[in-house]
C-alpha cells in the first residue's frame, strides 16, 4: 500500500456515470442524503441525490448544516460535509433484524430462518474513519470462533466507494487514531474531490479488482502531478484543522484506572441516554426479543441494537451488575478504547467524533481520557 | 462423663497447641480432663456459667439457638480439631448458645475458671491465650456474616425484600426541633 | 469400570443463532425450585460436550436462557440440564412435560480442566445449584479415577432441604477413593451433618496445596471467599478455576452482554483460570 499505486482522474459527470453503472449491476446504492436537518445514509439513485454544497458545523452536543454561499467550488462540492448521525453499520448490522420464526405444530414446533435474500449493497461516500469502522466490525462479526451469517454475506457482496475528507469539523480526531483523513485500504475505489470552481474533478485510487473493473467502465485519465498535489493539499488542510486528539496511550490509561474518582464525575454529567452507542459506527451490542402472536402459535426472535448504558443490559437473576451510571460509563469507554484491543487487536474507536457531537450534554471522550490520565495511575 | 488421665500426649496432637510455648501447654494440661459425650447430650446450655471450654478430638457438636415454638436452629457445627467455647474469656462469662453432641464426641475439657485466674496473674500467659482464641473468634464471626447474606437463597425474593421499599415510603424522620422533651414528673 | 481415555468430539456449531429441537425425555424435580431436564436429540446424533460447557435453552414463545450442562459427558445420547427457576423462562420450563419440545443452541464455552488436572489432587468447592455445572467434571474424574490424586468434593447448601443431588452425594461419600463433605448454612436440630460456610470445609484438608487443581462454582461471593481460603492454604491462582455468570443473549460473542473486563464470558468462559481474573475480580460492577 505504501508503494506508488497509480491514481486516476475522473470528471464530475463520470462520478454520476460510475454511480449509474454500479446501480446497473444490481447493487442497492446507499449514500449521503439530506434528511431532518442532518446528513444521513440512505438509498440514492443518482448524484443529484447527494447533498452538494452543504457543510456541517459540529461541536460537543451541537450539529448544524448550512448550504455554502461562498466560492463556487464550495457551492458545487459533493462531499464538503463530514459524518452525520447515521453510519454504515445499520445496513450490515440492522437496528432490527428477524433471526427466525418458530411455528407451533401440536406438541412440537418448527424453526424457520428468514428466506429473503440480503441486498447487495454499494456504499457510496464512505469516509476514511468509516472504512476503519467497517474493518473493526468485520472482526466482531466474523471472529475466530463464530460468524454472523447475515453480516458476513452482506459484507462479502458489498462495494465500498470511499471518499477522502477535504474538510474536518471540530469533533473530528481521526488523525490521532490513524484512521484518516485519507483512507488506507479497505475500499474498492477511493475518491478525493477537487472542487476548485474551475475543473471539478476527482482523484481515484483503486483498492480492489472490483474497483478496477468499475474504473474501466468510465472515462478516466492518469492523474498528473498537479492533480495529486492539489488532492493532497486538500486532505492535508482537513488534517491540519483537526485540533482534538485522543491520547496515544488511552488503552493503558483506562485499563489502569477502573477505580478512578473521575468516573463519578463523568457519571454525574452523563444522562445514560445511549446516544453515543447508537451513533457509534462500531458499537455492536444487541439484545434479542422473543415475540409471540396473539394466537400463541407463532413466535419470532428479533435482534435489536442494545446499549451498555441501559440498566437491564447487565441483568442477571436478582439484579443488574452495573447498577451505577459510573460503572456503565466506565464499561463503554473502557471497552471502546481499551478492552477492544484485547478482544479484537484494534481500538474500537475510529475518531469520527459522533459520540461527542450527539451527546446531549457534550461529553468529549478525548477530554475524559485526559482527565483520567491526570489524577490517575 | 469426665475422666482424668495423663493428657499430655493427647493434647500435643491437637491443633490448638500449634505454636504455643511449653510453659503454657503444661499449664493447660494441669487444668485438663478427658470428656466423652453421647448423642444428644447437652454439653452446655445458653446462659450457663462459661467455666469450661473444650478441644474436640472426635465427633461433632452443634451450636444451637433455642426459639420458643420452633425447632432449635443449628447455627454452626464444630468437629475434630476445633475449639468449643470462648465465652470464658469475655465477661460475664456466660455461654451464648446451646451446645449439643451429635453422636459420640470425645473431647478434652479445660477448666477455664482456673485458667482465667492464671491469666489474670500472668499477663504474658493471657496474651498467649488471646492469640490462640482471637483467630477462632474472628473466623467464626466472618463465617457468621457469610451465612447471614444467604448466598444460595432465592435472589429475586432477596431483591424484593431488600429493594422493594421505596425511600419515600419510609417513615419521615422526626424533625429535631419538634420533638418535645417529656416532662416527667418526679416520682 | 473401564478406565479408557475419554475423548470428546469436536463441538462445531452449524448456525450458532438458530436453535435445534430436542424432546423432553424426562423431567425430575430436584428441589422446590430446581429440576433436571433430560433432552433427547431429534436427529438421533449424540450431543458431545465438555464438562463445564453450557447451552442456550429456548422455551417456545417465552425466551432463551444459558444453562450449564449437568449430565454425564460419557453418555452423550441424553442432554441433561439442572435448572433453578429464577425467571420467566426457567419458571416456564419447570412446567414442561415429557414429550414437549425445546430449542437448544450450543454447546458453548470453555470447560473444566479435567485433562490438565491429571496427576494432581482435585478439590471441588461448590455451593447451591453450582454443583450442577461441576457434575459432568465429577463424572469424568470418577470415570478416570486412576489418573488423579486425591479428590475432594466440598459442597455447601442453604439448608438440608436445599442439598442438590443428595442421593448421588451420599453415594459418592460412600466411596473410599473420594472425600465428600457437605455443609449447610443453617439447619434445624436433628440434622446430623455440618452447619457452617462452605469455605470452612477446606480446613478438613485432604489435598496437597502444591499439587492441587481447584474447581469452584457457586454464587460469585462464595467463589470470592473460596478463592481467598484456597490462597491462604497455598493453592496458586493458576490452579484455581471458577465458572462465571453474566447476562447472555447470543452466546457467541456478538451481543456484548456478557463482557467481563476483556473477556466474553460466553466464549472465553464460563470457566476461567482465576489467574486470568485476579486483577478484575475485586473491581465492583465491572
Amino acid at each position: 500500500m505504501g508503494t506508488e499505486t497509480l491514481k486516476y482522474v475522473i470528471s464530475l459527470s463520470e462520478v454520476g456515470k460510475l454511480l449509474g453503472n454500479i446501480k446497473g449491476q444490481g447493487f442497492h446504492v446507499v449514500g449521503p442524503v439530506l434528511a431532518d436537518g442532518a446528513i444521513i445514509y440512505d438509498t440514492i439513485h443518482s448524484i443529484e441525490d447527494l447533498p452538494s454544497g452543504y457543510q456541517d458545523e459540529q461541536e460537543g452536543g451541537h450539529y448544524r448544516l448550512k448550504k455554502s454561499t461562498g466560492r463556487r467550488g464550495e457551492r458545487d462540492a459533493l462531499f464538503r460535509y463530514t459524518v452525520g448521525p447515521s453510519s454504515w453499520k445499520r445496513f450490515l448490522f440492522p437496528p432490527e433484524q428477524k433471526l427466525w420464526k418458530a411455528v407451533r405444530e401440536g406438541k412440537s414446533f418448527s424453526i424457520e430462518s428468514p428466506k429473503e435474500k440480503p441486498p447487495r449493497y454499494a456504499f457510496f461516500g464512505v469516509r476514511p474513519c468509516e472504512v476503519s469502522a467497517l474493518k473493526i466490525q468485520d472482526k466482531v462479526f466474523c471472529n475466530n470462533d463464530f460468524q454472523d451469517k447475515g453480516y458476513a454475506e452482506k459484507r462479502k457482496k458489498s462495494l465500498v466507494i470511499a471518499v477522502n475528507c477535504t474538510r474536518s469539523v471540530s469533533t473530528c480526531f481521526c488523525r490521532s487514531m490513524d484512521t484518516g483523513p485519507k483512507a488506507n485500504g479497505g475500499f474498492d475505489l477511493a475518491l478525493t474531490e477537487i472542487s476548485d470552481g474551475k475543473n471539478h474533478r476527482f482523484i481515484v485510487e483503486v483498492g480492489s479488482k472490483k474497483g478496477s473493473k468499475l474504473l474501466k467502465g468510465i472515462d478516466h485519465t492518469l492523474a498528473e502531478r498537479h492533480d495529486l498535489s492539489s488532492a493532497a493539499a486538500r486532505v492535508n488542510s482537513a488534517k491540519r484543522a483537526m485540533k482534538r486528539q485522543m491520547p496515544k496511550d488511552a488503552a493503558k490509561i483506562l485499563s489502569k484506572n477502573s477505580e478512578h474518582p473521575h468516573w463519578k464525575d463523568v457519571a454525574a454529567r452523563c444522562l445514560n441516554c445511549a446516544n453515543c452507542t447508537m451513533v457509534c459506527p462500531t458499537c455492536f451490542c444487541s439484545t434479542v426479543e422473543d415475540t409471540t402472536s396473539l394466537s400463541g402459535d407463532v413466535a419470532e426472535r428479533w435482534r435489536r441494537w442494545d446499549s451498555c448504558f441501559t440498566v437491564d443490559f447487565s441483568y442477571i437473576h436478582g439484579g443488574p451488575i452495573r447498577r451505577d451510571s459510573a460503572a456503565r460509563y466506565r464499561q463503554w469507554l473502557t471497552h471502546k478504547l481499551s478492552s477492544w484491543h484485547d478482544q479484537f487487536g484494534t481500538s474500537g474507536c475510529t475518531g469520527c467524533g459522533r459520540c461527542i457531537t450527539w451527546c446531549p450534554v457534550g461529553i468529549d471522550i478525548t477530554e475524559e481520557i485526559k482527565a483520567l490520565q491526570k489524577g490517575g495511575k | 462423663m469426665v475422666k482424668k488421665t495423663d493428657l499430655g500426649p493427647i493434647l500435643e496432637g491437637h491443633p490448638f497447641f500449634d505454636g504455643m510455648d511449653e510453659g503454657a501447654r503444661k499449664l493447660i494440661v494441669g487444668c485438663a480432663k478427658n470428656a466423652v459425650f453421647h448423642d444428644d447430650d447437652m454439653v452446655y446450655k445458653e446462659g450457663a456459667a462459661a467455666d469450661t471450654f473444650y478441644l474436640i478430638r472426635h465427633g461433632s457438636i452443634a451450636l444451637e439457638v433455642h426459639t420458643p415454638a420452633r425447632e432449635p436452629l443449628v447455627i454452626e457445627t464444630l468437629s475434630n480439631g476445633e475449639i468449643l467455647g470462648w465465652s470464658w474469656l469475655v465477661p460475664p462469662y456466660r455461654c451464648r448458645f446451646d451446645a449439643r453432641a451429635i453422636g459420640v464426641v470425645r473431647a478434652i475439657a479445660i477448666d477455664a475458671k482456673c485458667l482465667r485466674g492464671k491469666c489474670e496473674k500472668d499477663h504474658s500467659l493471657g496474651y498467649q491465650f488471646y492469640k490462640q482464641f482471637l483467630p477462632v473468634i474472628s473466623s467464626r464471626l466472618g463465617a457468621a456474616r457469610l451465612q447471614m447474606i444467604d448466598m444460595y437463597g432465592d435472589p429475586i425474593a432477596y431483591a424484593q425484600k431488600t429493594q422493594a421499599v421505596e425511600k419515600d415510603t419510609l417513615p419521615a424522620k422526626p424533625t429535631p426541633g419538634k420533638v418535645k422533651k417529656a416532662k416527667g414528673k418526679k416520682s | 469400570m473401564t478406565q479408557a481415555q475419554v475423548k470428546y468430539a469436536g463441538t462445531a456449531v452449524a448456525d450458532p443463532m438458530t436453535p435445534v429441537l430436542f424432546e423432553v425425555g424426562k423431567i425430575k424435580r430436584e428441589l422446590s425450585d430446581t429440576f433436571t431436564l433430560e433432552l433427547i436429540s431429534q436427529s438421533g446424533n449424540p450431543f458431545s460436550f465438555k464438562p463445564g460447557q453450557f447451552t442456550m435453552l429456548y422455551q417456545f414463545g417465552v425466551g432463551e436462557v444459558p444453562i450449564s450442562i449437568s449430565g454425564d459427558p460419557l453418555n452423550p445420547s441424553k442432554l441433561t440440564h439442572t435448572i433453578r427457576a429464577v425467571g420467566k423462562v426457567t419458571e416456564a420450563m419447570m412446567r414442561l412435560k415429557k414429550g414437549d419440545m425445546v430449542g437448544v443452541r450450543g454447546p458453548f464455552g470453555t470447560n473444566w480442566p479435567v485433562e490438565a488436572a491429571e496427576g494432581s489432587d482435585v478439590v471441588i468447592i461448590t455451593g447451591g445449584v453450582g454443583l450442577a455445572p461441576l457434575r459432568p467434571a465429577i463424572y469424568h474424574l470418577l470415570a478416570n479415577r486412576k489418573r488423579y490424586g486425591n479428590i475432594c468434593i466440598y459442597y455447601g447448601a442453604r439448608t438440608p432441604e436445599d442439598i442438590l443431588f443428595r442421593k448421588q452425594l451420599e453415594k459418592w461419600r460412600g466411596r473410599f477413593d473420594l472425600k465428600v463433605e457437605v455443609t449447610v448454612d443453617r439447619a434445624l436440630a436433628g440434622w446430623n451433618g455440618r452447619v457452617g460456610v462452605v469455605t470452612k470445609l477446606l480446613d478438613l484438608g485432604g489435598f496437597d496445596a502444591d499439587q492441587t487443581v481447584a474447581m469452584v462454582c457457586g454464587p460469585e461471593v462464595m467463589m470470592r471467599f473460596s478463592v481467598r481460603a484456597l490462597n491462604e492454604l497455598g493453592v496458586r491462582n493458576d490452579s484455581i478455576y471458577v465458572s462465571m455468570e453474566r447476562n447472555m443473549k447470543c452466546a457467541v460473542g456478538f451481543c456484548g452482554h456478557c463482557q467481563y473486563g476483556s473477556a466474553f464470558v460466553c466464549k472465553d468462559g464460563p470457566v476461567f483460570p482465576f489467574s486470568d481474573l485476579e486483577e478484575i475480580f475485586d473491581v465492583r460492577e465491572l
